[in-house]
């Protein structure tokens, strides 16, 4: 660092900046929406949006770029608390929090909650247990400390491995998020729209490794958390009246829970719930669709001709007509609307009450419920505090006081998406409840109207009893729709739609970079530099660096545009094994000074083993793979599903290293002395040196 | 080099605070969890409070934790010597 940096100066300057680039932005934002009265076409918007995003994150990257290894890997370590909370908050929400969050909590009540506080919560442990010490140790990566810490490269390689093992899956995931919102946006095919994403991606990490990635992260959570706010904050003034409805959608919650009793004892709403039964049982059996296509018409004319005769209200004879003109005579288009029938076996029960804690239907289904509330509380908590990217960010700050501080305004930045996620779940739940259920088919609310013939994955709603009116059993919802509708049900205009796509992009993009920078980083430096080449110069080790993120990201992008199905439940899976493996290996390293080489090795493998069997015994997908034939009951413990393997593998990882390592000898004065240097932010005469 | 004496007190003092905000961590987690089913029936703020503490008061306790161990960390760093000197 050069004698002239001031950090004062640095942090001042960053200020101003950060601040005319939100104005700009807003600016922006509210000339596209002149733009649109005057007549821009949606496409356009979309296509503004895409692109004027993605440039300015192209600019940022070409403005960082470098080739010095402190700069690469760890931003100069000049980032201040503030703005390293507002880069970890980027890092750190995903697509699925952004998009698919709020969804969860929709369709799942209560129960989604878990994810609310297992990915806040577990920034606690990362500021009592790992950031500070870490940043004090203050090299370039995760195995790194490892590496240090255990001596060797077995310890350093098998933390390589479950770095690579946990951002992959997750970046993947990261990728075909931003190929479905740009698709859905623009009208762009999807696998153009992971190629486009992509080059948005690699335009930072590659240029200017971590030091771009970190000041586009800045730049993406201001656009993320503007678009996550402003529909919520319109939706929370239309039905709560104050414009901060976090704090008062307690009495729509309520709201809520009346309609849902109301909606129990509906007879309309019994009568649709057994029919939506049976019309998932039937489309679920047939075999012959050409016949079964002939019948299903043969049947809603006979239903047309018998509401006029029994001259039944204009509504209803509309409502019963469109069916009819809406039923394909072709079966390979009928294909699909049996399909999405299928769906309907979801709404046979009556709706799930939202505010109640692990409904079940006995004592024994309402305990299992708690556990694995728990359970996933509890993975996603160690694995926030384990994730490599994550961890990584504080290296970036100037000490250890300002990594303390860090993790703070970390988690107030994610606090402010994650406490209006679940706001934003009722809010649209009262909306749907109150204004789509009882609507006439004849004059839906204008949003639903335009999203069920948009996409039927995201909204499908079939008059099932013909009575014209739209009755809860009817709707089949998919989650994304709760944020990527909300503009639309708080009648916003369309720039607000285009608003939110970006921020779900800034939302995939700010992740997936930093997810890349770990596997590249692990792999150049990591295996690279420490074990192949220890003497290569420095800027040939950035030039691997970028080699090898071009190579991941190839890899990854081709991998999402093959749309891998188990790709929600692989990033869920992502934090049990980090949990796993790197927790109790790091927060032992540091608490524990006994803790030593032998011992770290089989607690990581131990970790890993444990949660990978479980995982293959209990998850359909991988039971495939494996051969596993027995029923999963047999493999299961305690009740917990595959995703909660954590709650095994870090407890029996954990024990392992502790075990083996009282059983061998203690590590040598030198590591002994790194665990005293960590522990002290700055102590005079400190004689280790790495 | 072997920590002094107040190096060791420093340590411990860390460790305690941190013992503590854990514990509240746990029961802010856990505790809360378990009982979330007998929490909803007190109303708080309109809300059930089992549904309000999972949904956002244990979320604002997990702030505050983090922001009270960084600035009671800044002081004991400051009252034990270890700390950095300000940032220029």
């Amino acid at each position: 660092m050069s004698q002239a940096f001031s950090h004062s100066t640095f942090n001042t300057q960053l200020k101003r900046y950060y601040t005319l680039y939100a104005g700009g932005f807003l600016a922006f934002v509210i000339a596209l929406a002149i733009a649109e009265q005057l007549g821009m076409t949606k496409q356009w918007i979309g296509y503004c949006f895409l692109f004027a995003t993605i440039g300015l994150y192209a600019m940022i990257g070409i403005m960082s770029r470098t080739v010095d290894a402190t700069e690469f890997y760890v931003a100069g370590r000049r980032v201040p608390a503030f703005f390293n909370g507002m880069a970890t908050g980027a890092d750190w929400m995903s697509a699925a929090s952004f998009i698919g969050m709020a969804g969860t909590l929709y369709l799942s009540g209560f129960d989604g909650l878990a994810f609310v506080m297992g990915w806040t919560g577990g920034y606690c442990l990362v500021a009592l247990f790992l950031a500070p010490y870490l940043r004090k140790f203050g090299q370039f990566t995760i195995p790194d400390f490892l590496g240090a810490r255990y001596g060797g490269n077995i310890a350093r390689s098998i933390g390589v491995f479950a770095a690579i093992l946990c951002s992959f899956t997750y970046v993947v995931a990261q990728i075909y998020g931003v190929g479905i919102i740009t698709s859905k946006f623009t009208g762009l095919a999807f696998g153009t729209g992971v190629f486009v994403g992509l080059g948005g991606i690699l335009v930072c990490s590659f240029l200017g490794g971590m030091r771009a990635v970190t000041w586009t992260q800045v730049a993406q959570y201001i656009i993320l958390i503007i678009a996550y706010l402003t529909p919520v904050v319109w939706l929370g003034l239309k039905h709560t009246g104050i414009p901060v409805p976090q704090l008062a959608y307690g009495p729509t919650l309520q709201k809520v829970t009346e309609l849902e009793k109301k909606i129990t004892a509906d007879p309309k709403e019994q009568e649709s719930r057994a029919l939506a039964k049976q019309a998932a049982a039937e489309a679920g059996a047939v075999k012959d669709f050409p016949k079964a296509t002939a019948e299903r018409r043969a049947l809603l004319e006979k239903h047309v001709a018998d509401v006029k005769a029994a001259n039944a209200p204009d509504y209803v004879v509309k409502a019963a007509e469109r069916e009819l003109a809406n039923w394909p005579t072709d079966p390979e288009q009928a294909k699909v609307l049996f399909a999405a029938r299928k769906n309907l076996a979801g709404n046979a029960n009556p709706p799930k009450p939202h505010a109640t804690p692990f409904p079940g239907k006995d004592e024994a289904a309402q305990d299992i419920a708690r556990r694995n509330f728990l359970g996933i509380v509890f993975c996603m908590m160690f694995g926030t505090a384990a994730l490599p990217h994550i961890l990584m960010r504080y290296y970036t700050t100037p000490n250890v006081e300002q990594a303390r501080k860090s993790v703070f305004w970390s988690l107030f930045f994610i606090f402010l998406l994650y406490f209006t996620a679940p706001c934003l779940a009722v809010l649209a739940k009262y909306d749907v409840y109150s204004n789509l259920v009882g609507s006439k088919f004849a004059e839906l609310p204008a949003w639903a109207a335009a999203w069920r013939v948009v996409d039927p994955a995201l909204l499908t709603i079939t008059d099932l009893n013909l009575d014209g009116i739209v009755q809860l059993a009817e709707i089949v919802l998919g989650g994304d729709i709760i944020v990527l509708a909300t503009p639309e049900i708080a009648g916003l205009p369309y720039v607000v739609s285009g608003l939110v796509a970006a921020g779900g992009l800034a939302a995939a993009l700010s992740t997936a970079d930093g997810l890349l920078l770990t596997i590249a980083n692990a792999l150049s430096h990591d295996v690279y530099y420490k074990m192949v080449d220890p003497s290569a110069s420095t800027s040939r080790r950035v030039t691997v660096s970028k080699i090898l993120l071009l190579i991941v990201a190839l890899i990854a992008a081709y991998t999402a545009s093959t749309k891998p199905g188990s790709i929600l439940f692989l990033v869920g899976a992502a934090f049990s094994l980090a949990a796993s493996s790197f927790f109790p290996a790091l927060v032992l390293g540091i608490f524990w000074k006994r803790a030593n080489k032998a011992g770290a090795i089989a607690g990581m493998v131990v970790g890993l083993g444990v949660c990978f069997y479980y995982m293959s015994t209990t998850y359909p997908y991988l039971r495939d793979l494996f051969g596993v034939t027995k029923p999963i009951a047999e493999y299961m413990w305690f009740g917990l599903n595959p995703i909660s393997s954590g709650v095994f593998g870090l407890p029996l990882g954990m024990l392992t290293i502790i075990i083996v390592s009282l059983l061998t000898p203690a590590p040598d004065e030198k590591t002994q002395r790194l665990v005293e240097h960590v522990r002290y932010p700055n102590i005079v005469g400190d004689t280790y040196a790495h | 080099m072997q920590p002094s004496e107040k190096h060791r007190e420093y340590w411990r003092k860390n460790l305690f605070i941190t013992a503590v905000l854990l514990a509240i961590w746990f029961i802010a987690t856990f505790v809360e969890g378990w009982y979330a089913r007998e929490l909803n029936s007190v109303t708080f703020l309109g809300f059930p409070l089992g549904f309000y503490m999972s949904a956002q008061g244990s979320l604002i306790i997990y702030v505050v934790i983090i922001g009270v161990y960084a600035m009671y960390m800044k002081k004991l760093d400051k009252q034990f010597g270890v700390d950095e000197g300000e940032l220029e």
